[in-house]
Order: C-alpha cells, then structure tokens, then sequence
C-alpha cells in the first residue's frame, strides 16, 4: 500500500487532487503550479520512497529536479523551464519534448534525456553526471565543464550546435552527432575557444577551427568511448548504431592545458 | 532604483534572477483573434519580470479608423494635456478624442492615458509626407512639456503599457475587449533605467513597435545618430532607439529586412575577412555607412508593423527567442514553453540562430529565415 495521503498531509493538503499513484510510481498534474511549488512537492515525493513520477501538463517551471538527491526518475510531459536539473545530484530525467536553457546547469551526477531540442548553455559548468539530447542544442553548450577524480560529465549532442560549444571547457566529454538536425550543416563557430581541459568528438569533419585547439581523427582509444556513448544515445532514442558509427569522427583538444599561463605571469 | 529592491529583492541578496520575457503572436491570414492567448503566454513567463513594466502592441485594432493616426498619449500633469491639446488642434483635425478605458487593477500610480484619432492638417503638410509630419509632432509633444508621451501613433493599431506584470496592464487596459492580427508582448525587468511607465515596452514611433530583452550599451551613439534625423529619445530607455532605428531604414530609407538586420547585427570583421568579395564589399559598405547604428550588447527583439512580425537576436545569441509555427500562426518568445502552452502541437518549432532574423509576413504563409551569409 501506498501512503499518498500522509505525505500530501505533510506537504500541502492542496496537492491531492494533483496526485495519483500506484505502488511508488506516482502522477503528478503540474498545468499551472508554481515552480517552487512543485519542486517542494516533486522533492517531498522522492524523499519519501517514490521510485518513478511522473509529471503531466509541464509548462515551463524552473529548476526540475534541482535539491533531489534521491537515485528516483523523473518523467516530464510538455516543456520544463530553464535550469531544467540544475546542481543535480541523482535523478534521472527523461524529457518527452524539448527543453529550455540552462539544461544540467552545474550537475554534480545523474542523467538527462531529452527527446528534442535544448535551447542555450546546456550542461553550463557540468561536473558530473550525463545529458542526451537528441535533436539541436543551442549556443554556449557546455561551456566550462569540468572533471575531477571519478567525475566526468558527458554530454551528447544527436543534431547540430550553437556557436561557442565547449568555450573555456576544463574537463568531460562533449560528442556531437549531426543527426536529423534543423541545421543541416555543422555552422557553430568558436567552437573550443580557451578550451584547457576535456574533449569534444564530432561525427564528420571538423573546419574553422580557432587557436588553442587541434582536431585529430579519432584514434582506437577515442573510438572506445564514442562506441560506448553512441551506443546508450541510440538505447535511448532508437537509432541504429551502425548507422550513427559510420564514418568518420573528429576529435577536438586543447593544445595546452594552461592558454593563458603566460598571460598574467611576471 | 529604489523600487527595484523593495519590490523584487525578497531575498536580501542583491542579486536578481530575472531577464525580461518577450512575445509575438501573428495571423498570417490577418485574421483577428482576442487577448486570451496572448496574455495567457506572457503572463506564463511571470518569473522573468519584476512587475516594473507590461506593455502590449495590437495590429488591426481600429478598423473604423482604418486611415486614421490613432496616438496613446499619457499625461502626468493637467497642464501638459492642456498645452498638448492645443497643439493637438493647431496640428491635426482631431476626428475623436476619448480617455482610454481602463479599470481596477494591480498597477502603480498610473497616469491619465488618451486616445486621439486625428488627420494631419492639410494645409501645414508642405512637401513633407504625411508620416513624417506625424513623426515631427510626437517628438514635439514627447520634447514640450516633460509630461505628456506619446507612445502609440500608428494607424489601425494600439500601445498599451506601463508599470505592473504584463497580465495587470492588460487587465488594466482592458485587452480581453480588442481584437486584433499581431500581437506583440512585453514582461519588463528593468536593469539600468527606471520602471516607469513610458519606459515599459512595446516602444513605438508610427506603426513600428519594438520589444526587447537585454541591454543596448550602444545606446549614446545610437541616440546621437538618430537626432540627426529627427529622432528625440525621451522615454529613458535604450530600446527606444530601436523602434527609431527600425522606421529610419525601413520606411524612410525602405532598405529590406536582410540588409536592415546587418546594419543592426552585422557580422564580425574577422567573419567579413572570409566572405567572397562582393558580398563582403556590401558588408563593409553597410558596417561604415551605419557604423553608429550598429546594436551593441545584448538583444533578444520582436519587431513588427502592419503586415510583418520580425524577431532577431544580437549576433551572438546572449538573450533566448524561440519561434514556433502551427497553421497560420507564427510565435516568437523568450521561451518555448509559453507559445506551447497556447499551441501545444507545433507545425515547426526551433531557436533561431544569433543575427538571421525570423519574417512572418501577411498573406504570405511561409515564414523567412534570412541566413548570415
């Protein structure tokens, strides 16, 4: 048996009628809530042995799934707000639409799917966990992501980026596919610019490249790891792999891990 | 300032978390459809305002005065609307002139508001167009008193602005009683300039309307430029600029949308460095002729007048806008949850890259996109 009813008691009584549940699978009916409302009950539902919501009629709240440190899915109907997982640490999010900006926002760990696009600064200072989205992503994704011991952050990308993809980038893995996009052609600029750490792999050819950073075929190693990541994108969105791996992948470093060393020394 | 912090700053930590919304909505039939959608979108992007201004630009407002300049004028003292009238007269047969209808609503000390329809005096027209003679005169108006605006002087369309969320203003203005083929929508969260209600958006000048999310910092040139064309900027707030800028080139100069968008968010110089040389040469050309014009710092706008919508980005995209199609419509916004929320199915749904603007035009079903290069 369930125990909806304690729990909302604890929240708010105004919630029951938003709230249907079977087992701890729960549905939340989000049209209208504030955000800070339905983060406070989504945060409420997770802390108290939820294992999978569902959230229906989502337009637009901010800050889905930020201040949830439970390992609970998180299921969005419509289109969430900006920061979408936002300092998140645990859930798992799937997005049945697109999301806004701000996507993954300094995500610690976890997972975002988003089955659409992403507008701008997805996975913005990323230090762990993984987002996919499938479709185009914006300008400035994943600018200043970063790495540290076991933390690595990925970030696939299945159609085409915004200008500044991966700018001041100090760590993690960005791979762009150029799947079924809007922008037929791989057009972002500045792509890696002041980049000292990470990489980012792209399916194809890599032109227009700024200073600081090389582009390299991707060698067996690299290949290791773009098998692995294309592999979960197309678990997740149904794709075949074959198809996604044929070709040729480029990939993207930093030429020195410390640019602007001399820049500032005596 | 002050108002900022008492009204916003709930959290005492000096840092506000905000950015202005911004949306369009266009028939592109030109059929007229009510407030309900369009409120319903700006007011879904509550959080992104202060409450410091909401404003609305309306096309096809007025059939019954289809050929008649309609001006919004507000007034912050009795002898301004005084003088203004009398220049109003001297100037123009004033066909009708009316209060706005306005009622109970949670906005801040708001100013009496007219309407005029009004015809240029023939006799006083000389060689000048009829639109330009109406230009001369608002800014004489906006210049005379200090206290009298004139913020909506096209034909067939309306502004309604001023200091309160977007969904306040309209229910002060009584929006859910107009119809109309464009509406154009503002949430304001004023950054450096003060929220007050001839510096809440739409901007107008004519039947050009501009709303905007960001920050001209190149605001001092632009203003110096357009003076010497006549242009008086009076409403103490950069965006004011860029309804000016829109009627400089596109109706007195008549330059397109493609070019227009390049004298405003021209390419980068090192960019220009690797176009072919025609289409560079044109590049430079437009950068050194409309050099003070160029919009600098951050923008995210939707522009429009009767029979086109435009939205643009500065070129490189540091303000969100989202563009969506269903049907006849065409949606710009700041964010794509609120044209879902009036249009859950979406024909065509994307974010438009920085510089190329968007061009829902009348009649015309599909939607341009003008590429960079």
């Amino acid at each position: 048996m369930d125990h909806t009813e304690e729990l909302i008691a604890e929240i708010s009584r105004k919630f029951l009628s938003r709230i249907r549940s079977k087992e701890s699978v729960y549905s939340v009916d989000a049209s209208g809530l504030p955000y800070r409302e339905l983060n406070t009950l989504l945060k409420a539902l997770g802390n108290n042995g939820a294992k999978k919501i569902e959230v229906h009629g989502v337009y637009g709240q901010r800050y889905i799934g930020t201040g949830i440190d439970k390992k609970i899915v998180i299921e969005l109907f419509g289109t969430p707000g900006n920061d979408l997982g936002a300092f998140m640490s645990g859930p798992r999010i799937v997005v049945h639409g697109n999301a806004q900006d701000c996507c993954g926002n300094t995500m610690d760990e976890g997972l975002i799917v988003v089955h659409g696009h992403v507008g701008d600064i997805a996975g913005y200072s990323m230090r762990g966990g993984k987002l996919f989205i499938r479709d185009d992503v914006g300008y400035r994704v994943g600018i200043h992501m970063k790495e540290y011991r076991d933390k690595r952050p990925v970030l696939v990308v299945g159609g085409a980026p915004g200008d500044f993809l991966g700018e001041y980038m100090a760590g993690g893995v960005i791979l762009v596919l150029g799947l079924n996009s809007e922008n037929k052609e791989f057009r972002a600029r500045y792509v890696g610019t002041g980049m000292h750490g990470g990489v980012i792999f792209v399916r194809g050819e890599m032109n227009n490249l700024v200073s600081g950073v090389e582009a390299l075929e991707a060698n067996e190693e690299d290949m290791k790891i773009v098998d692995g990541l294309v592999r979960e994108f197309c678990f997740y969105f149904g794709f075949d792999v074959d198809d996604v791996l044929d070709g040729k992948f480029t990939k993207i470093t930093p030429i020195n891990k410390r640019p602007y060393g001399n820049l500032y020394a005596y | 300032m002050d108002g900022i912090t008492k009204l916003n700053c709930r959290y005492g930590d000096d840092k506000d978390f905000a950015g202005c919304s911004i949306f369009g909505m266009m028939n592109l039939q030109g059929k007229c459809f009510s407030s309900e959608d369009p409120v319903k979108a700006i007011s879904n992007m509550h959080e992104r305002g202060n409450g410091l201004g909401g404003g609305f630009a309306v096309y096809g407002l007025y059939p019954e005065h289809i050929d008649d300049y309609a001006f919004h004028i507000m007034y912050l003292s009795r002898e301004a609307k005084k003088k203004t009238d009398k220049l109003l007269n001297e100037s123009f047969e004033v066909l009708e002139d009316e209060e706005l209808p306005t009622k109970e609503a949670n906005v801040l000390d708001p100013p009496k508001v007219w309407r005029y329809f009004v015809q240029p005096n023939i006799r006083k027209l000389k060689n000048k167009s009829a639109d330009d003679y109406v230009l001369e005169k608002v800014m004489r108006i906006n210049t005379e008193t200090g206290k009298a605006f004139v913020f909506s002087s096209g034909k067939n369309m309306g502004v309604f602005k001023g200091v309160g969320f977007p969904e306040d203003i309209a229910e002060f203005f009584c929006l859910d009683e107009y119809k109309g083929y464009i509406w154009v929508c503002h949430g304001r969260f004023p950054t450096n300039t003060p929220g007050w209600w001839g510096g809440a958006h739409p901007f107008n000048i004519l039947d050009w309307t501009v709303v905007h999310n960001g920050e001209l910092s190149s605001y001092g040139i632009n203003r110096r430029y357009l003076e010497m064309y006549g242009y008086k900027c009076t409403m103490q707030t950069d965006t004011e600029v860029l309804a000016y800028a829109f009627d400089l080139l596109m109706r007195r100069q008549k330059l397109p949308i493609n070019i227009v968008s390049k004298v405003l968010a021209p390419p980068l110089w090192e960019e220009i460095a690797n176009i072919e040389s025609e289409q560079a040469r044109i590049l430079r050309t437009l950068r050194q002729t409309y050099g003070s014009l160029l919009m600098n710092g951050p923008f995210s706008v939707v522009v429009a007048h009767h029979g086109e919508m435009i939205g643009l980005t500065d070129r490189l995209k540091l303000r969100p806008l989202s563009a969506g199609t269903r049907g006849d419509y065409l949606y710009l916004s700041s964010e794509e949850s609120a044209i879902r929320l009036v249009s859950p199915i979406l024909d065509k749904s994307w974010n438009p890259r920085g510089g190329e603007p968007v061009v829902g035009r009348l009649k015309t079903s599909k939607v341009v996109e003008v590429p960079a290069k």
